[in-house]
């Protein structure tokens, strides 16, 4: 079910553990550097809020040890001595057999966690120790996750009926994996209804056919079970029916089964478990293994279906848990073999021309071998770009996992909405950005949204409503967290910073600067230590790790309304679609997306307002026509000849102009080069990239060039055109 | 033993000159180290940089990287060159950058022992002090060492 967010998790704990044993080793070697407590520290923390989003608990709270004893080491409260360090170190060591736990399944050694544990206590103040939460049984399995949802101790029953769609499928998953998790939850038996099943010639392998009965005996809440069919949502039909009307549903259930013949309809006695669920495992694999199998009523048609071959290869991929294998490899040699390739495109294209100058009668031959040659380096090229670009998508079914987590734990209502999941970013920025948006996500329903009753009295819907999004804004991508709080509480951040030193008591500050300030390090308006939100690392951290990926970050808050924060990331190697248009004799490339609409102009589109300005009429509407080459100093301003073709775009305001070009050539994906270290900010321009020919273009930034375009006075570029030309 | 010595001369030799790569900017001759040099290629038209400063003639495509030209003699203050084939652009690496310089033409690889390097004499011209290093003469000719750091460092701010 979500068994790749949970691998990415792993993954990712892997790299944080490795950081937190280099740290240690750093320290133990006497660097005592506060960065390397503090890296140490971010890693250990951010292991306890991914395994928080899981529910494992017991990581979660050996985490929160670990990470409060280190935070009294950050403070200076504590001295880090040898006996500290050890305790540390093997503390470490712990975790990593934690998390290996976690994943693979298995025993923590009880008396070597329960021993670490006291021993970290003992460096824990006594009033640190107030504020760690409350169900921490010493190595017991507690229950984090579920702190807003008590445990129901009795038993209750759920009839399930589960329909999968073919969409479901097409979407990955596999109702085995939402067995079996309903199977952690209890007793689960399975029948299954083929009644749906057509002939075996009138087969549609794409199609869903099966459905299944479920009844699953569980001291879980209802919500759990629900919970296990989220992903799913909307890709099946499903209906669950708790105890409440259980009778009527019993019987209809004990006639269904009695009607396949699937069990016995004695539900609450436990015989019939092993028989259905065993079914399920098995039949699909079993028409594989042996070759002439006794057919089985449902065993025939599903030997044809490819839904008996899906769960084959999922039950096998089951069975090794450990993560996915990936290759992690240096992203300077991805971008190497990027140029390579881009040069061998170039390579044959010059090839091609110079064989078709030869003076040979015949090279028919060599023009097919040689476009051979052109598909394979297409081939590779693809292949290599799509190492690096990657949609977001994955990230963002992380970042609604943490929101459900962060309002259960907050017990506030909130609900994800993501736009632009199949943005595509470079997989470093995707990486990257995971902890930052986690912290920002949490820090949204911590502290953005308000409590129910709040958002009622202040007329607003109970539910929190949380907009994730992500766009690519004319060379760079824009990811926005968007919430609809209290936005930011101005005075109470000012007096913040003002009694942690931040600033002076009698600093004048704009609103936006007072904003700014939840980016300060050391700064937490928390006003207590939570199990789920950070302890002032949290917007440092975001800061960090978005200057590192070369971004930016910016907080608007409108106080009652709610707070955007906005991430701009540069795309050094993200790929856009983008027109190629000729300006000024300069081929150049403008992002597809900000553009609504093309046309050829005449004259008697145009006219004239006042001196200078030119609208072009469309359909009756004006627009104002923005000349590109005039914008960016190419074109004399006495150079009369109009260009030919208008591009109406729109800017994030809303507003529509038309930019004049000489001419449209090509639509196409082009790789961006970033023009940062090659020359300063150009207005108009927000990078560029390298066309098939060898020849470097410029991607327009359509909203800088409107900016730029009434005072387009530098024509000094003229001479290096006869150049250029 | 006789070639021994003589491969020690030539050891000595090798330490104490340097090479130097001379070409010519506006029928002037200068010279950059060779170390400093990554490669020289033709000239091939580059692309425009809006906005930018005369002195910076566009970018070009270097194996798939983005490298910006510079016109070398608009940079000391000589006049603009008609870039054509006939020209060079020399790459050079700033801060592990390349960054490719228009010369009109290149000329030969000289060895200078350091101590010929002789220092600028003052001259009423500020950009030709600041980018020249020092002066040797080679063949009765006046060569002029570029100094690379203040050549590259800061483009003139872009407008």
């Amino acid at each position: 079910m979500s068994g790749s967010i949970q691998d990415t998790f792993f993954e990712e704990c892997e790299e944080l553990l490795e950081a937190t044993d280099e740290g240690l080793s750093a320290i133990e070697g006497g660097d005592h550097d506060p960065e390397v407590v503090n890296a140490v520290f971010r890693a250990v923390h951010s292991i306890k809020g991914g395994a928080g989003a899981f529910g494992l608990d017991e990581l979660v709270a050996f985490a929160h040890r670990f990470e409060t004893v280190f935070d009294e080491v950050r403070a200076n409260r504590m001295e880090l001595d040898e006996p500290l360090i050890q305790l540390l170190l093997r503390s470490c060591d712990h975790l990593y057999s934690l998390v290996a736990v976690a994943r693979d399944g298995g025993e923590t050694d009880q008396a070597h966690h329960n021993m670490l544990i006291e021993a970290l206590d003992k460096y824990i103040p006594e009033e640190e120790e107030d504020l760690t939460f409350e169900p921490m049984g010493l190595g017991g399995p507690m229950d984090i996750g579920a702190i807003d949802i008590p445990q129901v101790a009795t038993e209750e029953k759920y009839q399930i009926r589960f329909h999968p769609l073919k969409d479901m499928y097409s979407t990955g998953n596999e109702p085995i994996f939402l067995f079996q998790a309903l199977k952690d939850m209890g007793e689960l038996t399975v029948s299954l209804d083929d009644t749906e099943l057509p002939g075996f010639d009138s087969i549609d392998t794409e199609e869903s056919y099966l459905a299944w009965d479920l009844v699953l005996t569980t001291t879980e809440p209802r919500s759990s079970v629900e919970a296990v069919f989220e992903f799913v949502e909307g890709l099946c039909e499903l209906s669950i029916e708790g105890d409440g009307d259980a009778e009527a549903d019993a019987q209809a259930l004990a006639a269904l089964e009695a009607a396949f013949g699937a069990a016995p309809a004695a539900e609450p006695s436990p015989p019939p478990v092993a028989e259905p669920t065993a079914m399920v495992e098995e039949t699909p694999a079993a028409p594989f293994e042996e070759p002439a199998p006794a057919p089985a009523p449902e065993a025939v048609p599903e030997t044809s279906g490819k839904k008996a071959s899906a769960p084959k290869a999922e039950t096998a991929k089951s069975e090794q848990r450990g993560p996915k294998p990936t290759l992690r490899v240096d992203l300077e040699r991805v971008d190497r073999l990027i140029n390579a390739v881009g040069e061998l495109i170039i390579n044959h294209s010059m090839l091609a021309q110079q064989i078709a100058n030869l003076d040979v009668a015949d090279v028919r031959d060599v023009e097919t071998e040689l476009e051979g040659f052109k598909n394979l380096a297409r081939d590779i090229q693809e292949g290599v770009m799509s190492i690096r670009a990657q949609p977001v998508k994955p990230l963002f079914q992380r970042m609604a996992r943490i929101v459900r987590e962060a309002s259960s734990a907050t017990e506030k209502t909130c609900k994800l909405v993501t736009e632009g999941e199949n943005t595509e970013v470079d997989k470093t920025v995707i990486e990257r950005l995971a902890d930052p948006l986690t912290h920002i996500l949490r820090n949204a329903v911590d502290h953005g949204i308000e409590k129910p009753e709040d958002r009622i009295a202040a007329g607003k819907s109970k539910i929190g409503e949380i907009r994730l999004t992500a766009s690519h804004r004319s060379g760079s991508v824009c990811i926005e967290v968007k919430d609809d709080g209290a936005g930011v509480n101005r005075p109470r951040v000012k007096q913040i910073a003002i009694e942690k030193g931040l600033i002076p008591e009698n600093a004048e500050l704009t609103d936006s600067e007072i904003d700014n300030l939840l980016f300060a390090p050391g700064f937490s308006t928390a006003k207590e230590v939570s199990n789920l939100s950070g302890r002032g690392v949290g917007m440092d951290v975001v800061k960090n790790a978005v200057t590192g990926l070369g971004g930016r970050i910016n907080i608007t808050s409108t106080p009652g309304k709610g707070s955007t924060f906005t991430i701009i990331l540069p795309l050094t190697l993200a790929v856009m679609d983008g027109m190629v248009v000729s300006v000024a004799d300069q081929t150049m490339v403008v992002p597809i997306t900000s553009i609504v609409e093309t046309m050829r102009g005449n004259d008697d589109m145009i006219n004239n307002l006042g001196a200078d300005g030119t609208l072009l009429s469309i359909r009756g509407s004006f627009v104002p026509i923005c000349d590109v080459a005039g914008a960016l100093g190419l074109r004399k301003e006495d150079n009369d000849q109009p260009p030919g073709v208008y591009l109406l775009v729109e800017t994030e305001t809303g507003q529509r102009s038309a930019l004049a070009v000489d001419d449209i050539h090509d639509q196409r994906q082009v790789v961006i080069k970033s023009l940062d270290g090659v020359c300063g900010e150009i207005a108009g321009v927000a990078a560029a990239t390298i066309l098939g020919d060898g020849k470097i273009a410029m991607i327009l930034d359509p909203e800088s060039i409107l900016a730029a375009a009434p005072s387009a006075a530098a024509f000094d570029t003229e001479r290096r055109m006869s150049n250029a030309s | 033993m006789q070639a021994e010595v003589k491969q020690n001369d030539q050891e000595i030799k090798h330490a104490q000159f340097s090479e130097f790569v001379s070409f010519t900017v506006a029928g002037q001759a200068f010279c950059l180290k060779i170390t400093q040099i990554r490669e020289i290629r033709r000239w091939s038209p580059v692309t425009i940089l809006p906005h930018a400063p005369s002195d910076v003639l566009g970018v070009m495509n270097l194996r798939g990287a983005v490298i910006p030209i510079y016109d070398l003699s608009a940079r000391f203050g000589l006049e603009t060159t008609e870039a054509s084939e006939r020209n060079v652009v020399i790459v050079v690496s700033a801060a592990g950058k390349p960054v490719g310089l228009l010369a009109e033409s290149v000329s030969e690889i000289i060895s200078i022992n350091p101590e010929e390097i002789q220092e600028t004499p003052p001259v009423d011209s500020r950009n030709t002090m600041e980018y020249i290093q020092g002066i040797i003469s080679h063949d009765d000719n006046m060569v002029r060492i570029i100094n690379l750091d203040a050549v590259i460092s800061v483009p003139e701010q872009v407008l």
